[in-house]
């Protein structure tokens, strides 16, 4: 008889029976938030049904830099089936991010379309002129400028930091671009940076970054560039240059990539 | 191993972990003490005056501490008699209703022991009444195992405060330590900072430790929780950095030159710092004193090697390497006798070594896709582990909580990065982080 009593009327009973104020149940334990559906997030959403597509967000940041410097596309669009960006990005995910280094004010135009509807929007970035610097203008542009510009990142296979034909070709350009520039930039230094896609862990990406960077560094001074003036530095995969969670991506963040250095 | 396989089907009921992997034995030990669980019965507790509205926090700590710690069986509330006592006083010989002890032994209850008590607001404090009692017994003289006092303040701090010590005090007496006073320390992300926090070890009063406007990654704790070491981008290469968690001040660090000084552990007497350096143009494992010098490599390798953890009682080092793929590897304080623990399958990081020396916990990819993570359990004497995670995003980064039973670790099951806590036997999962992105906890005294 007992047995098929709730809770919540032995609680009703027994405040009616001793006379308190009202019980108060259990708060039961929330159970863990229900895990989202498996597959890729950042996909463009094939079910778009009946709505339209929505730009949920599309910035710049920053909103304003030097020329020279680069800033971050974000964007997040639903219910399209089709989404890209003007100004030479292309078609893209849902989702994503992606680093530019315009060298003028641009307006990114995005479009979404889905089987509802088309939707654009626009995010612009303002690029001023960099200050002078001690080193001064060259016809070339300033020492941040042509780092930027001018040097190609070099790609790694997973787990690798062997420079493949391709690095190879990238290294060899690059060799010729870091002899001009330490030579028209005598104080200044260049960072070797080495990245690694999301994968693996924070903390061995951390190694394996190095270890490209290292490599780089090593077939560029192979090569003639001074040793000296080349820094090497790991960010592991603390900084992506896109989050999607795709081979293409995973590739473009397996690089060593060029900075500017003091 | 036939009561093992009994004990585990009850603890997994609420939540179910496909331990498709391993053994699945290698944890009862550890969880359960041995042999069967006690049925434990806990009244609702009820309050007076100013502790009246305080009663949901209370109650569901007492409750949650108590069911988390895996040590008993939770009757279930509806199992329970239509009274209950609230102090030894209202105890009667014989009842029907719930005011003796034999209503409680009983069926439909059938509880070894209850938890009873109240709570009141004197002298603008919060004071806890709190009795365990053994329902077996006949007087209340040989039934009580817990008869105390509680003091608190008077608001839901102190109500859960009070709630956490009942809790330990009944966790202690069936052979759980307690957690009471410890910290979990991790990352949180912000745009493109991340820094060091702390948090209670359940979740509250969650505070910023690090301002530093940068990367301060991959902490760990000293044994005795004095200190965090962690991996810092604010001098624009990764370089090992140290603070005080009572202070939050930095402590002095002289890094060895070097591209990438990294992932850094304490020995088990927290003088020394073991941690991965590129300085011979590789990242390979190096010790050295808590404030940088002395520093001396330890291993010599062809491979990248980074996380190295001492294990508590000396004698073996445990990290991650390649070549390849990364794995989970060990060796002796010298660096040498390299063996690797994991199987060679996918990718392993993050060991950790629990409070007596004996297990290893880790992530693994083993079975899933590449960046597939999911929490394992080793003996590394024997090789034989359990999967403890499983269908449920990436889980990354466990540490062991200081009472050797239950653990922290990050998952993105519900779409960001979260910290939860769990057994080690992958059950009593509990989320401890909602707001950010909070990743690599570690479970601190």
């Amino acid at each position: 008889m007992k047995m098929n009593r709730t809770a919540g009327t032995i609680c009703l009973a027994a405040a009616l029976a001793l006379g308190t104020a009202a019980c108060k149940k259990k708060t039961p334990i929330a159970p863990p938030a229900a895990p989202i559906a498996s597959g890729n997030t950042n996909a463009v959403d094939p079910n778009a049904g009946n709505l339209k597509p929505a730009i949920l967000s599309f910035s710049v940041e920053p909103s304003s830099i030097e020329r020279g410097q680069s800033a971050t596309l974000r964007w997040s669009v639903s219910n399209a089936n089709a989404v890209s960006i003007d100004n030479g990005i292309g078609e893209v995910q849902g989702t994503g991010t992606r680093r530019i280094t315009p060298i003028e004010s641009t307006t990114f135009r995005l479009t979404a379309a889905g089987p509802n509807g088309t939707i654009s929007g626009s995010a612009t970035v303002n690029v001023t002129a960099a200050a002078p610097t001690n080193s001064g203008l060259t016809p070339t542009g300033t020492f941040e400028q042509v780092v930027n510009s001018q040097l190609s990142d070099a790609l790694f296979d997973y787990d690798g930091n062997t420079i493949r034909s391709d690095a190879q070709q990238a290294l060899n350009k690059d060799a010729d671009v870091l002899k001009k520039i330490f030579a028209d930039f005598p104080n200044r230094s260049v960072v070797v940076e080495g990245h690694c896609d999301e994968r693996g862990s924070a903390e061995y990406n951390l190694g394996l970054g190095d270890q490209r960077a290292s490599s780089a560094k090593a077939y560029l001074v192979q090569l003639g560039v001074s040793g000296d003036r080349l820094k090497t530095v790991s960010y592991g995969k603390e900084r992506p240059q896109c989050t999607e969670a795709n081979d293409d991506c995973y590739q473009k963040n397996r690089r060593a990539h060029f900075s500017a250095g003091q | 191993m036939v009561s093992g396989k009994v004990m585990r089907s009850l603890v997994l009921i609420s939540f179910s972990v496909a331990l498709a992997f391993g053994q699945g034995n290698l944890i009862q030990s550890v969880i359960s003490k041995g042999g069967g669980k006690p049925n434990l019965a806990v009244t609702d507790f009820r309050g007076s005056g100013g502790a009246q509205p305080l009663m949901n926090a209370f109650n569901g700590t007492l409750y949650s501490d108590l069911e988390t710690s895996g040590l008993f069986n939770m009757v279930s509330k509806s199992f329970y008699p239509l009274q209950n006592p609230q102090r030894p006083e209202e105890l009667k010989p014989a009842s029907g209703q719930g005011m003796a002890l034999a209503d409680w032994a009983g069926a439909p209850v059938n509880a070894n022991w209850l938890a009873f008590g109240y709570n009141a607001a004197q002298g603008g404090q919060l004071v806890l009444y709190g009795y365990l009692y053994d329902t077996a017994q006949k007087t209340a003289e040989s039934a009580q195992a817990i008869g105390k006092r509680y003091f608190g303040a008077l608001d839901e701090g102190g109500a859960r405060k009070v709630a956490h010590e009942f809790a330990a005090d009944i966790i202690q007496k069936f052979g759980g330590g307690s957690l009471i006073g410890s910290h979990i320390y991790f990352v949180r992300e912000t745009g493109r900072t991340k820094e060091l926090w702390q948090m209670d070890y359940d979740g509250q009063n969650q505070k910023p430790l690090t301002h530093t406007g940068s990367l301060a990654i991959m902490p760990a704790v000293s044994p005795d929780g004095t200190k965090l070491a962690y991996t810092s981008f604010a001098s624009g290469t990764p370089k090992l950095s140290l603070i005080s968690t009572e202070s939050g001040r930095a402590l002095r660090f002289y890094n060895q030159e070097a591209s990438l000084n990294a992932t850094p552990s304490f020995s088990p007497d927290g003088n020394t710092l073991y941690y991965a350096s590129s300085a011979s143009g590789l990242s390979q494992i190096y010790a050295a004193n808590l404030d940088g010098t002395n520093f001396r490599r330890i291993s010599v390798s062809k491979a990248i090697q980074v996380e190295p953890k001492v294990n508590p009682k000396g004698g073996v080092i445990a990290f991650v390497a390649g070549p390849g793929h990364q794995q989970i590897y060990r060796m002796n304080m010298e660096g040498a006798d390299m063996e690797r623990l994991t199987n060679g399958e996918g990718e392993a990081s993050n060991p950790a070594w629990s409070p007596d020396g004996r297990l290893l916990l880790f992530a693994w990819t083993r079975g899933y896709a590449t960046g597939g993570f999911n929490i394992f359990l080793m003996d590394p004497a024997t090789r034989e582990y359990d999967q403890l995670t499983s269908n449920a995003g990436r889980n990354e980064n466990p540490s062991w909580a200081p009472d050797g039973r239950h653990l922290v670790f990050t998952s993105n099951r519900t779409g960001s990065f979260q910290i939860y806590s769990m057994l080690a036997d992958g059950s009593q999962l509990q989320r401890l982080t909602s707001a950010g992105v909070n990743r690599s906890p570690v479970w601190g005294k």
